[in-house]
């Protein structure tokens, strides 16, 4: 049994005529302890498909279940790492974890809830903000604040949701460093959604590509075998890993450029009419 | 050097951001810069109202009205003047009525005294019960103006008070449950535009009927000494609670508060709606329960509207206090106008005008503190340090 599975789901948005759908015969299993990044285009409905797994969303078709169980609807267990990282400005740094950790453990005491907060922030290096509240920190500073919160409250499963999309490359150089350094320690199952090859390979397990959307559906899948722990500045010697780059990157293109040209396919033709007379009428006509 | 970005922040806070130039230029920092600062953002308005100051003398030296001529600045300065020379005789009126009141005490007292000594108790207790009378004698002079300052302050957050406490839980509920705002909204679209003088003659009505029952029932048997006893202390009990809150405050704050409701109300329901839609997912994934999604989520989130309605609410209500004062006979800064319109003197005008200073200067200061506690519940500009 799979610890998390979709089958055969399908998800769209609006009604009638303005329907579009979004995803379409999605098939994914993910096995405990594996870390599965799945890679597509902006629009390709990413993050719908990680909704679903959060239990933010409810598939429209299919099943999505969660230790052979479908998906109640959101909860803990499946921390969710939001892409515009979603804190609430009006707690600080601290107050935002603690949030996270008194709901999810409501037998620690104050002081215990406290420490178990700040042991967190800590592991995202961020104990010298612990009272600042998010609009005082940066880009990445604020998502080091909604890896800790999520990790907090010690998930079973790591839902990231495009973590780094937001940030300049060199903050999400350190944010994945740090992120696989804490992922090596426990080794929790992780579905991470992203748009950056590189940053998949790095992290990941396994790779699946996203086609562009709409109906978008999973490609086929991709075995990272690269040994761990990995280093990002060996790894671009890696032949395995100049492989798998190029053939992830050749598939993307290809289907996006499918998908392109399947779009003017079904572009609306004119009719083919011709101007009788090319004169401006006059007024004794 | 920090303390001069905390002065400058403060002021920022406090509204009265125009002043950083001058804090810069004490400091000495780019004198060159502040300058131009300076002049246009005070000097400007300092000589705007300089110039409507001799603009309002000349004005007003031609005109004659029926109640006088039309009073200039200098006029009206001086009717500031007698106000406080009159609050000032009335403090001293005070202090001789609480001494001489201390004396009589003291003298009643000591007669009771005597009297007990000499073992005449019929006297003894004469004397006490004169003297209980004599202790519950209150100054009867008219309110001062400062009086009708705190009156209608009172008033005011009394009435601001009461909406608030009506219009955030209503306002919020409106924002968690469309139904509810669908039901609420036709009453809210109607009633938000009425004028204060249409709602005080029923609220002004209602109060007193209210008050009426507490007038206890007319005595049949004035034999029964009890009845009597029960019944003049209840008249007792009727005048004392007059006395404390007066019906013509009730009906007055209550006038604030049906006006002043609204935008609060509109605003928390607002504020409340359009949380964010991440704010409310990190909800869910966290399942709080439905108190906690709303006072940890739902109503932080809102605050800052929450706050913007509640500073308009108070500027309405103090609109709305000067009307309602008026006609409820509440003594207020509407009644001072009121009376000062009904006497007729050569000083109407000049008093008028000292009272429209007075609450443009009071609302300006309530607005301010509106602002402050604003800018401190939001949580977008760095202001809690």
């Amino acid at each position: 049994m799979s610890f998390i599975e979709l089958k055969n789901v399908r998800k769209g948005y609006g009604e009638g005529s303005l329907r579009t759908e979004v995803l379409d015969d999605i098939n994914l299993s993910i096995e405990e302890g594996e870390f599965v990044a799945v890679v597509g285009f902006s629009g390709s409905g990413k993050t719908t498909l990680i909704s679903l797994v959060a239990g933010l969303l409810e598939a429209d078709a299919g099943e999505v279940l969660y230790k052979g169980a479908p998906v109640p609807g959101p909860g803990p267990e499946r921390g969710i790492v939001f892409q515009n990282y979603s804190l609430l400005p009006w707690l600080t740094v601290t107050g935002n974890v603690e949030l996270a950790v008194k709901q999810v453990f409501p037998e620690k005491s104050a002081a215990e809830r406290r420490e178990h907060a700040v042991r967190y922030i800590d592991m995202v290096n961020l104990k010298r903000a612990l009272w600042k509240r998010p609009h005082e920190l940066s880009g990445g500073m604020r998502q080091r604040v909604s890896v800790a919160r999520t990790l907090s409250m010690q998930p079973e499963v790591l839902l990231l949701d495009e973590p780094f999309g937001a940030l300049d490359a060199l903050t999400r150089a350190t944010l994945q460093d740090e992120l696989m350094k804490i992922w090596e320690q426990d080794r929790r199952t992780v579905l991470m959604i992203t748009n950056d090859v590189d940053e998949a390979l790095l992290l990941s397990d396994r790779i699946i590509p996203l086609t562009p959307g709409p109906k978008a559906t999973l490609g086929p899948e991709f075995k990272v075998d690269l040994d761990r722990p990995r280093d990002r500045t060996e790894m671009n010697h890696d032949p395995e890993f100049t492989r798998l780059r190029n053939e992830i990157t050749h598939y993307l293109t290809e289907v996006n450029a499918e998908s392109k040209l399947a779009a003017m396919k079904t572009a609306r033709r004119l009719p083919d009419i011709k101007p009788i007379d090319l004169l401006a009428p006059t007024s004794k006509a | 050097m920090k303390f001069k970005y905390k002065l400058i922040k403060a002021l920022h806070i406090c509204g009265i951001g125009v002043f950083e130039p001058v804090v810069h230029l004490v400091t000495g920092e780019e004198p060159a810069k502040q300058i131009p600062r300076i002049g246009k953002f005070i000097v400007v308005p300092i000589v705007g109202v300089v110039a409507f100051m001799f603009a309002w003398h000349f004005a007003a030296a031609g005109l004659k009205t029926s109640y006088g001529d039309f009073p200039g600045p200098s006029q009206v300065w001086a009717a500031v003047g007698d106000l406080r020379e009159e609050a000032r005789v009335d403090a001293e009126k005070r202090v001789a009525f609480a001494e001489k009141k201390a004396k009589n005490l003291e003298k009643m007292q000591a007669a009771a005294d005597k009297a007990a000594a000499a073992g005449d108790d019929e006297k003894a207790e004469r004397w006490m019960s004169k003297a209980e009378s004599e202790a519950g004698r209150r100054y009867s002079g008219s309110p001062t103006y400062w009086d009708q300052i705190i009156t209608s302050l009172k008033t005011v957050f009394t009435g601001f008070l009461l909406a608030s406490a009506i219009a955030i839980p209503l306002g919020v509920i409106c924002g968690l449950s469309p139904i509810f705002n669908g039901m609420l909204l036709p009453y809210i679209q109607v009633f938000k535009p009425v004028s204060p003088l249409a709602w005080l003659p029923i609220v002004f009505i209602l109060v007193n009927t209210a008050y009426a029952t507490m007038e206890p029932a007319p005595l049949a048997d004035k034999t029964d000494e009890t009845a009597v006893a029960a019944y003049e202390e209840a008249l007792e009990f009727k005048s004392g609670f007059e006395g404390w809150i007066p019906p013509a405050f009730v009906s007055s704050a209550i006038t604030v508060a049906l006006c002043s409701l609204w935008p609060t109300l509109t605003n928390t329901a607002l504020g409340v709606a359009s949380i964010e839609k991440d704010h409310i997912n990190v909800a869910r994934v966290l399942k709080l329960g439905t108190f906690e999604r709303i006072f940890k989520i739902i109503i932080p989130s809102s605050l800052p509207l929450m706050f913007a309605g509640l500073r308009i609410s108070l500027g309405v209500g103090w609109m709305v206090l000067v009307a309602a004062d008026m006609l409820s006979q509440n003594p207020g800064l509407g009644k001072f106008v009121w009376d000062m319109f009904q006497n007729g003197s050569s000083q109407t005008m000049s008093m008028i005008m000292v009272a429209v200073f007075t609450i443009g200067f009071i609302g300006l200061l309530l607005d301010r503190i509106m602002i402050v506690l604003q800018k401190l519940v939001s949580f977008d500009t760095a202001v809690a340090a």
